[in-house]
């Protein structure tokens, strides 16, 4: 067990979130009551629920450093005068469907969708305005999946607290383009953000989404819990994109959840460089025949950096297919944690299931945790899944240097061809290029620091 | 996420063959566990009295460890420790004749081509199976080298200075809740010392000195191979074997000195109402080379994870497996390599084969710590599913810090081709007969490395399992 996990088992939630719980429901007291007395139920089962713990296996090898959420504030805003500045700096993509910028929860820009799409029935509104609009489907779809990787109490606490965030509904058969992004900044330091992303894709309907989550301070700490849930529809085709970079002192959550209809294809990416603890959970929920669903992350840590990342792939329908690719390359004294399971049921015959990660240990001090598993329950199936956790191949360098070029150029040349494989399924070139200079940013900072 | 709810309606007590147990012996201690039933135990033994405190002192770490049902099979809380007898002497060993044994059993040996008089002794007939001969004849024969290759009380007893040393070291009381059971109760078992530089030509068999003990409830073996030594050890025969009791917990502990190599063949087929929990572990110095070859089919609940810890520079581990389940059985089987020192290797090799409802798991653990440089693992899992309802997972746990080492783990889950099938089909095979010869090519890369016989009893038994399940 850690010794730093100073929060008690249960019960005893600590004084300054309870006084911040309360805060919180006076803020957004003209807010729907149905959605109040959600949030009030949602506290109540946080405090019920116990802490994680090493002992539980989905927390297995997690060093569960910095969950005394008492040190954080749970109300904090943006000052005005810093808004300008945050939305300049929201330049992932420059062309979109719709953007909207968040710093410290509070919507401070929104790009709405052209008349056009309006009229073909899409819905891109922020959470807070949708709950009068759009109740019904956020009634439906709102959390609707529970999480099931060991973060119940911290989506608990998400419901709680959550401000920010979008829902995102593509009518039937609507296709678009260009990409909807939401930005969501940590400005104020000791502050908390709760990004929530809603995405309901209706039959045949397409879209592409990106959530993108910064620090206004690379070095001032902060607390993050988001989530976001995906739904597709028949035959629905979503690419969703996350791009984590919060602080290097930050204390993250972000869980992913998706659910595929029938012959719905859905592709999800994931990229994480920020956070001094960072945990992802990953669940596909394979629900519908003949879909397919690809996830993908690429996480790069350094420092004293920790990534823990889980990942289910629950198939129930037959046909379906799934293909996870999980990368991490260690520098420094950083960790990583990747625990996979493919759960294959009884009725889910003909299913086609991978699972690969990839570890790359760039230094004697770095630690890769691999925990990749499977259930399977049905005996008319392919799975499998590969775990590999290596250093820089000798064989390779040496025809790099053998070429004349330079032990660090042809260090970085190999580690950003292993970073390759997952950055070069960014269907969206111009994001895909920042990704790459954000790593590269990363690399050279960690450089100049050593 | 691992765990099944457990199966309610299951009687612990025996239910195949009627046993009655004499009630009021003199050391009698009766089902349950207490420091009565170790004084009894140790009384029987004539032990020393640092084995009955090492005995009573694991009896507490027992009692105060849960069952590690937080990632384990909650089937493990079906077992009533209440009710198991720990130590029966060979007056109380339960009786049945001839006639009470199951045709099906009967027929199986018949079909494994089991010895006559060896058929008396797996059927519970006969609690003494006649192997003086043999045991006397081997024992002579190693014993010539230098060899030691007795039961653990008399190990313990007659060669302290050799036993003493690395007893309980490799696998400590506390290791978990079975291994500090079996501290506490344990009996049988073999103790084996090989001294430096000895090569045993022949493989030493626990077959041949089972017949002085209640056989393989709680047994405890430890092998000691010295320095540039080398000894293969056999447990266990295919046959079905309907032993006396519901609940055996070994622990095996193999120590190989530097340069030495130790094979540990294990081949079991318990009764469907068997809880088989087994802790067993090397410890490997400079240079040596330990394999455990194991092989498990039957029994209601197997846990056994070989363990190797790769304590000096360049030693070997390898744990090859296959694993049978039927119906209404849970295979949880796999491996922990602990890499300790630099350029040590480990290989895993685990197949699993589910048929009906049965359920295949692999359970493992490859940990490479840092400062470390040149360890290299390779672990493979490929699990075969018969049926549509037949359950296999796979549940590795990998650590590796520093970069200088590498480790490679695959898994794979698959049916049998119906390609092959029909192309044996065509070729005038039945379909049960074309399902058997395509499980028997799948772990046929390791029954290869088995010794002849068990690996022509393996091919036998396959069959056996296979049949009924198709069609």
């Amino acid at each position: 067990m850690s010794s730093t996990l100073q929060a008690p088992a249960t019960g005893a939630t600590p004084a300054s979130l309870e006084a911040a719980f309360a805060r919180h429901l006076e803020e957004c007291r003209q807010l729907p009551d149905w959605w109040l007395e959600m949030k009030r139920s949602a506290f109540e089962r946080y405090r019920s629920l116990p802490m994680p713990s090493r002992k539980d296996q989905s927390w297995r090898f997690s060093r569960l450093r910095g969950l005394e959420l008492d040190r954080f504030d749970f109300n904090s805003t943006t000052p005005a005068a810093d808004h300008a500045g945050l939305i300049a700096r929201s330049n992932l993509v420059s062309r979109t469907a719709g953007s909207m910028v968040f710093s410290d929860d509070r919507l401070i820009h929104n790009q709405p969708v052209a008349a056009e799409l309006a009229a073909q029935g899409v819905v891109w509104e922020p959470i807070a305005d949708a709950l009068q609009q759009h109740r019904e489907l956020l009634q439906e779809y709102f959390m609707a999946q529970d999480p099931r990787l060991g973060s119940e109490k911290f989506a608990a606490l998400h419901t709680a607290f959550v401000n920010a965030g979008c829902l995102l509904y593509i009518p039937k058969g609507v296709e678009v383009e260009l990409p909807f992004i939401a930005y969501h900044w940590a400005s104020v330091a000791g502050g908390t953000v709760l990004p929530h992303t809603l995405v309901i894709a209706e039959e045949s309907a397409r879209l592409t989404l990106v959530d993108a989550f910064f620090a206004a301070d690379r070095s001032a700490p902060h607390f993050a819990c988001g989530f976001n849930h995906i739904f597709a529809g028949d035959n629905a085709e979503v690419q969703y994109y996350s791009l984590q970079d919060w602080s290097r002192r930050a204390v993250g959550f972000q869980i992913n959840s998706l659910v595929t209809g029938r012959d719905a294809r859905i592709k999800s990416l994931g990229i994480n460089t920020g956070c001094s603890h960072f945990r992802g959970e990953h669940q596909s929920l394979l629900q519908g025949a003949g879909s397919h669903v690809d996830m993908f992350s690429l996480s790069v840590a350094s420092g004293e950096q920790e990534m823990d990342q889980r990942t289910l792939q629950r198939h129930l329908a037959p046909n379906a297919t799934s293909d996870l690719l999980f990368k991490n390359a260690l520098s420094d004294a950083s960790r990583t944690i990747f625990s996979g399971l493919i759960e294959v049921a009884e009725a889910a015959q003909q299913t086609d299931a991978y699972q690969t990660n990839r570890n790359l240990l760039l230094s004697p001090e770095a630690e890769a945790n691999s925990l990749p598993g499977l259930e399977i329950h049905a005996n008319d199936v392919k799975c499998s899944h590969g775990a590999t956790t290596g250093q820089i191949d000798e064989s390779e360098m040496f025809y790099m240097l053998s070429r004349g070029i330079p032990l660090n150029k042809a260090r970085e040349l190999l580690v950003f061809g292993f970073f390759e494989e997952v950055i070069g399924n960014i269907d969206e070139d111009e994001m895909a290029d920042n990704v790459r200079a954000l790593i590269e940013r990363k690399f050279h900072e960690d450089a100049s620091a050593q | 996420m691992s765990t099944t709810a457990p199966t309610p309606s299951f009687d612990l007590n025996r239910d195949i063959g009627d046993f009655s147990y004499p009630e009021s012996h003199k050391f009698d201690a009766g089902a349950g566990l207490s420091e009565r039933t170790i004084d009894y135990i140790c009384d029987v033994k004539g032990e020393d009295d640092w084995i009955r405190a090492f005995r009573k002192k694991a009896l507490q770490v027992f009692l105060s460890k849960p069952l590690p049902t937080h990632w384990a099979s909650r089937d493990l809380e079906t077992i009533n420790f209440d009710k198991i007898r720990y130590y029966l002497s060979s007056g109380q060993q339960p009786k049945r004749t001839w006639n009470e044994v199951p045709d099906d059993i009967k027929q199986t040996f018949e079909r494994l081509g089991i010895p006559e008089n060896e058929r008396k002794f797996l059927a519970g007939v006969e609690a003494q199976f006649d192997s003086e001969a043999a045991y006397s004849n081997i024992k002579e024969a190693v014993g010539k080298q230098g060899v030691i290759f007795v039961g653990s009380t008399e190990g313990l007893m007659k060669h302290p200075e050799i036993f003493r040393k690395f007893f309980g070291k490799v696998i400590p009381t506390g290791d978990n809740k079975f291994s500090a059971l079996n501290s506490a109760v344990f009996s049988g078992g073999s103790f084996i010392y090989v001294p430096p530089g000895v090569k045993v030509k022949h493989p030493l068999q626990a077959y041949f000195r089972i017949n002085a003990e209640n056989f393989g409830q709680f047994e405890r073996t430890l092998i000691i191979a010295d320095e540039g030594s080398e000894v293969t050890y056999m447990e266990g025969c295919t046959a079905p074997k309907f032993g006396t009791a519901t609940l055996h917990s070994a622990v095996v502990e193999l120590v190989a000195l530097k340069g030495a190599k130790i094979e540990y063949i294990t081949v079991q087929n318990w009764s469907a109402n068997v809880f088989n929990l087994v802790t067993k572990r090397a410890m490997a110095e400079e240079e040596a080379v330990v394999k455990w070859i194991d092989c498990n089919i039957g029994s209601r609940l197997t846990m056994k994870y070989p363990g190797v810890v790769l304590k000096g520079r360049k030693a070997r581990g390898e744990v090859l497996s296959i694993a049978l389940a039927n119906d209404g059985q849970h295979q949880d089987t796999g491996a922990k390599m602990i890499h300790a020192a630099d350029e040590t290797t480990s290989n895993i090799i685990s197949k699993s084969i589910s048929i009906g409802q049965g359920r295949s798991s692999y359970r493992g653990m490859v940990h490479i710590p840092k400062h470390l440089s040149g360890c290299k693992n390779n672990t493979e899992c490929d699990a075969l599913l018969i049926n549509t309802n037949s359950r296999t997972d796979t549940y590795p746990a990998i650590t590796v810090r520093g970069n200088r080492n590498s480790v490679q783990h695959e898994a794979s889950v698959s049916k049998v081709s119906a390609d092959q099938i029909f192309y044996m089909q065509q070729r005038g095979l039945s379909e049960a007969e074309a399902m058997s010869l395509s499980v028997n090519g799948f772990v046929n890369d390791l029954t290869r490395q088995f010794p002849m016989e068990y690996s022509v009893e393996l091919k036998r038994l396959i069959d056996l399992e296979m049949e009924g399940s198709v069609g």
